[in-house]
């Protein structure tokens, strides 16, 4: 390790406050050159850089939903984002995809600005996310459509990507017809389908059982080391994010802003149940649990309902 | 089968009491003419073609005239409901239009197109435009945002977005106001060529009336029935039955 990192450091400065993260650290792209970035940086796959983000709300007062959020994510980086109903976390996701815009700050994907929607990040939604109209091959082929590549290779592709999720047998099935579960095996063969460097992940394995829960952490966690792609994925499920994160960043409630990060040095693969898993997440958890107090405390004052599923002692 | 059964029994019960009421002639035969009357006329009707070619003019106008509808429609009522501005001036003056018979447009029609073809087809648009433009409206408003964040999210913009996603997102929503749509377009367009000679089925009609021929009226009246009828159960139904299949929505009813 210690050669490597001389071998870098003796060709580029240090940058003055180096976030290394604590496992497998390795330094993202070098800047291509592109001005903004001074070359000899290490450029991060996604970077937000003081991130602001307030909204009206119909009664006319000035909500801030997320407040000055630093953060950068190496390319290859598998990032979990936690906080309780009511941080931010999934508008988080839709600023880095360009669905959004934030007030301040900015979106930086290799040092570039975000400009809107891109296929090189490619959200996953909850769930009805998927069209119905088409079936399961024709969404899959969707992104690739719209880039206009040929039918012949769109064929190729679909049916790779079906068979890295297991469902090529389902190909001509409309979305109805599937599980919970096969529904957002497709909305990933879909989302890699484009080939996007970064997969934004907006609680995915939420609204499905436990089992299928399980077994899609299997798949996706295979998937990404045999993929390499970036993955911020969004929960409130503690024990899911440790289970798949190789870092979780944890939010505050409303307005959200980084509290603190943990780097996940398990080993992989992990499952739910290693004891390892189970001791992490109590450890983010007892850092959550005041946030958790925090929203529910609003929801007694406010009306508002947060939906909080801590995860451990399950 | 019991409810075949039904269908017949209700139906000879009524061709029973018409025939009943005919042949007491309480009224002339040329007022009140038999179901025969009726059967001899359409198919004199047919035979010499008249019909025939009174059908296909009739067809012909209601489908370019909806089909202007339609696409003129659809195009409001995405404007309509995706500008705010929009929605609150023109959504207060387009429900109010609605409530105008589109014949009360045919003097306007007139002194614009003259007595022609363009002056029924401008009754016709009048008549289904504003139920396709309020359907489309409300679809758009009731069809899921995911739908158009997902299709922008996969690289789908500007006409793409509205082709690919946004139009099939919405068409569960708006079949109801395509078909309501359809029926004000079929009956505009009957009321038009009754006013003036055109070669369509209202105006076959209107030639029954003068020629005080009862049996030629109800004949025609059927006809307009059933060519209404065939498009909404054949067409329409199609099409919302295959909307269901696709999407899994429970069939209505």
């Amino acid at each position: 390790m210690s050669s490597n990192a001389q071998a870098v450091s003796r060709r580029y400065p240090i940058p003055v406050e180096p976030r290394m993260p604590a496992r497998g650290a390795k330094l993202g792209p070098v800047s291509d050159g592109h001005p903004d970035v001074p070359l000899a940086t290490p450029v991060s796959k996604v970077g937000l850089r003081e991130i602001c983000l307030s909204y009206r709300t119909q009664s006319g007062e000035r909500l801030l939903a997320l407040d000055r959020i630093n953060l950068q994510v190496r390319a290859g980086e598998f990032l979990c984002v936690v906080g309780p109903s009511g941080c931010g976390k999934s508008t988080l996701l839709h600023l880095i995809a360009g669905l959004h815009w934030q007030t301040s700050g900015q979106v930086l994907v290799d040092g570039r600005p975000v400009q809107g929607p891109g296929t090189d990040r490619i959200l996953i939604f909850q769930e009805h996310g998927l069209f119905p109209w088409l079936t399961v091959a024709e969404n899959v082929e969707f992104g690739m459509k719209m880039k206009g590549l040929p039918k012949a290779e769109r064929i190729e592709k679909m049916r790779h990507y079906l068979r890295l999720v297991h469902l090529t047998k389902f190909e001509k099935s409309y979305i109805h017809q599937l599980s919970g579960g096969m529904r957002q095996r497709v909305a990933i063969a879909r989302a890699l389908a484009t080939e996007p460097d970064v997969l934004l992940m907006d609680e995915p394995f939420a609204a499905l059982d436990a089992q299928t829960r399980d077994l899609l952490h299997d798949e996706l966690e295979r998937i990404w080391s045999e993929t390499g792609r970036t993955i911020i994925f969004v929960t409130h499920n503690v024990r899911e994010a440790v289970r798949l994160g190789d870092r979780v960043v944890l939010l505050t409630f409303r307005p959200g802003r980084v509290k603190s990060e943990f780097p996940i040095s398990l080993a992989r693969p992990r499952s739910l149940e290693d004891p390892e898993v189970t001791l992490t997440a109590r450890e983010v958890l007892d850092e959550l649990r005041d946030e958790i107090n925090r929203s529910l405390e609003a929801e007694y004052t406010a009306g508002i309902k947060p939906h909080i599923e801590p995860g451990v002692g399950a | 089968m019991k409810r075949a059964a039904r269908y017949i029994i209700f139906y000879a019960a009524l061709l029973g009491l018409w025939t009943l009421l005919a042949k007491l002639k309480i009224w002339p035969p040329y007022l009140f003419p038999t179901p025969w009357g009726v059967a001899e006329s359409l198919y004199a009707g047919f035979q010499d073609q008249s019909y025939w070619i009174a059908i296909r003019v009739s067809m012909q106008r209601v489908l370019i005239g909806y089909g202007i509808s339609v696409v003129l429609g659809m195009i409001l009522g995405l404007g309509v409901a995706s500008n705010k501005f929009l929605e609150e001036t023109m959504g207060g003056l387009l429900v109010s239009l609605q409530s105008l018979p589109s014949i009360c447009w045919w003097p306007l029609a007139l002194l614009w197109f003259g007595l022609n073809q363009n002056a029924i087809l401008f009754v016709v648009i009048m008549g289904s435009l504003l139920s396709v433009t309020l359907a489309m409206e409300d679809g758009r408003k009731q069809m899921p945002k995911i739908f158009g964040q997902a299709g922008r999210n996969l690289g789908a913009k500007g006409f793409q977005l509205f082709w690919y996603v946004l139009l099939p997102a919405s068409l569960p929503f708006i079949v109801s106001g395509l078909k309501q749509g359809w029926a004000f377009a079929w009956r505009s367009l009957i009321t038009a060529e009754m006013l003036y000679l055109s070669l369509g089925l209202g105006q076959v009609l209107m030639m029954g009336r003068d020629l005080n021929d009862m049996s030629a009226v109800i004949a025609v009246m059927l006809l307009i029935i059933a060519i209404g009828y065939i498009i909404d159960g054949v067409v329409f139904k199609g099409m919302e039955r295959h909307l269901q299949n696709k999407w899994g929505l429970a069939p209505a009813n």
